[in-house]
């Protein structure tokens, strides 16, 4: 089938190396990676619980990391992971029950989902930055 | 930016490509390496290159992407038209899929730009310069433009693209209501181009065994005609962690149909069913 009678076989035309990125397969890559990202942010909370466990000591250290500007941008970014995922999975929900799949639908709610996360994130620091009193 | 059909060219886009190395994945036979130019006759004005894959099953040769400038003033206004230019004034060996030159057989369905349409209906004036012609993504390559379909042909028989009726023939044909007629508005349009198959990232990766966009769209075709009466044979069928679940609902297939049909709609339509049926 793929093999020429020469016994040579056909190349492949290219798929990812080629195809341009749309709003619909960026948006569903995005929604696997922020699962991943999410998947080892699982284990940082684990990690936080433990280190609370473990007494004063261990937890300090573990908050000074968390607490240091690298620290921060990594729950920054574990943030929007979250809300981007949520978000997602929201839109995937709709889809499940057959409705929003007019394709303009499917742009509008595309777009939806990427300022929403990043409303939501931005939402979420400021409101935690008050509860700390941390202005 | 906002799509609404899926014949609207994108007239912004972020990323040409996604940020993956060129050779990502690709096996050492299907490497594409630099082809050669081949220029406009002097004289011509109205130039525009096209960056088309050229395979040649006959030399040893791995694939390799040409250049042509085309004289605009001198072609009809599709990259069908191009293509045609091309084949009998430059390079007659050439090869690509032509029949109908008006979206109605699917023959010429490529990859113009990163997207998967039909040459026939796309204009040279909506592609971007230079133009870049691959054929349909994820598939063998006979030769040029050519792809081997033989692969998605046999998933489409798999899902048995015909009537299964047991009741006994009536004197004329199996009467339809118009409501019932309805149901396959939408689906029957399918020309079996390939575009949203091909486009699909989830079949790139497992289309041994995922059936597709297309194929599926094909067995809702069959599973909602009132006259059919084998809908929890063709269901069982498609029970299957691939056939059909396979598909995450990315969608890169409603954006690409050449017929503005929903294959991603239909196919949520059938994992409808699967649910409904057990309750």
């Amino acid at each position: 089938m793929s093999r020429p009678t020469q016994g040579r076989i056909r190349p492949l035309s290219p798929n990812v190396q080629i195809y341009r990125p749309q709003l619909t397969s960026v948006l569903s890559i995005a929604n696997r990676i922020t699962g991943i990202v999410l998947s080892i942010f699982g284990v940082g909370l684990v990690t936080w619980l433990v280190a609370a466990a473990a007494g004063p000591e261990v937890y300090s250290a573990f908050h000074d990391i968390m607490a240091s500007w690298p620290g921060q941008i990594v729950l920054f970014g574990g943030s929007f992971a979250f809300f981007l995922h949520l978000t997602g999975g929201i839109r995937h929900l709709v889809w499940d029950s057959g409705r929003g799949f007019q394709l303009g639908t499917i742009y509008r709610s595309g777009w939806l989902v990427i300022v929403a996360s990043v409303a939501l994130t931005v939402a979420a620091w400021i409101a935690s930055r008050f509860m700390l009193g941390v202005h | 930016m906002i799509i609404d059909s899926s014949n609207q060219v994108a007239r912004t886009t972020l990323l040409k490509r996604f940020p993956v190395p060129k050779n990502f994945g690709v096996s050492p036979e299907s490497r594409i390496s630099k082809g050669k130019t081949w220029p406009a006759s002097v004289g011509a004005v109205n130039v525009k290159a096209f960056e088309i894959y050229r395979y040649d099953p006959d030399s040893e040769a791995n694939p390799r992407l040409d250049t042509f400038e085309v004289d605009l003033d001198d072609c009809g206004p599709m990259v069908l038209d191009a293509l045609i230019w091309i084949k009998s004034k430059v390079d007659s060996t050439l090869t690509f899929r032509r029949s109908c030159r008006e979206g109605v057989c699917g023959s010429c369905a490529m990859n113009i730009d990163g997207t998967n349409w039909l040459a026939c209906t796309r204009f040279i004036s909506d592609t971007a310069t230079p133009a870049t012609i691959y054929p349909l993504a994820n598939l063998r390559i006979i030769k040029d433009l050519v792809p081997d379909l033989t692969h998605l042909y046999a998933q489409y028989e798999m899902i048995e693209p015909w009537l299964h009726a047991k009741t006994i023939e009536p004197e004329k044909e199996r009467l339809q209501s118009p409501q019932e007629r309805a149901e396959l508005d939408g689906a029957y349009e399918c020309i079996l181009c390939f575009c949203c198959t091909s486009g699909c990232p989830s079949h790139w990766w497992n289309g041994e065994r995922f059936l597709g966009p297309a194929v599926l769209l094909q067995a809702y075709r069959w599973l909602i005609d009132s006259r059919d009466e084998a809908t929890a044979k063709r269901l069982d069928g498609l029970e299957d962690p691939f056939r059909l679940y396979r598909c995450h609902t990315i969608l890169n297939c409603t954006r690409t149909c050449p017929k503005q049909l929903n294959p991603g709609k239909l196919i949520a339509e059938i994992k409808k069913m699967m649910v409904e049926r057990q309750a």
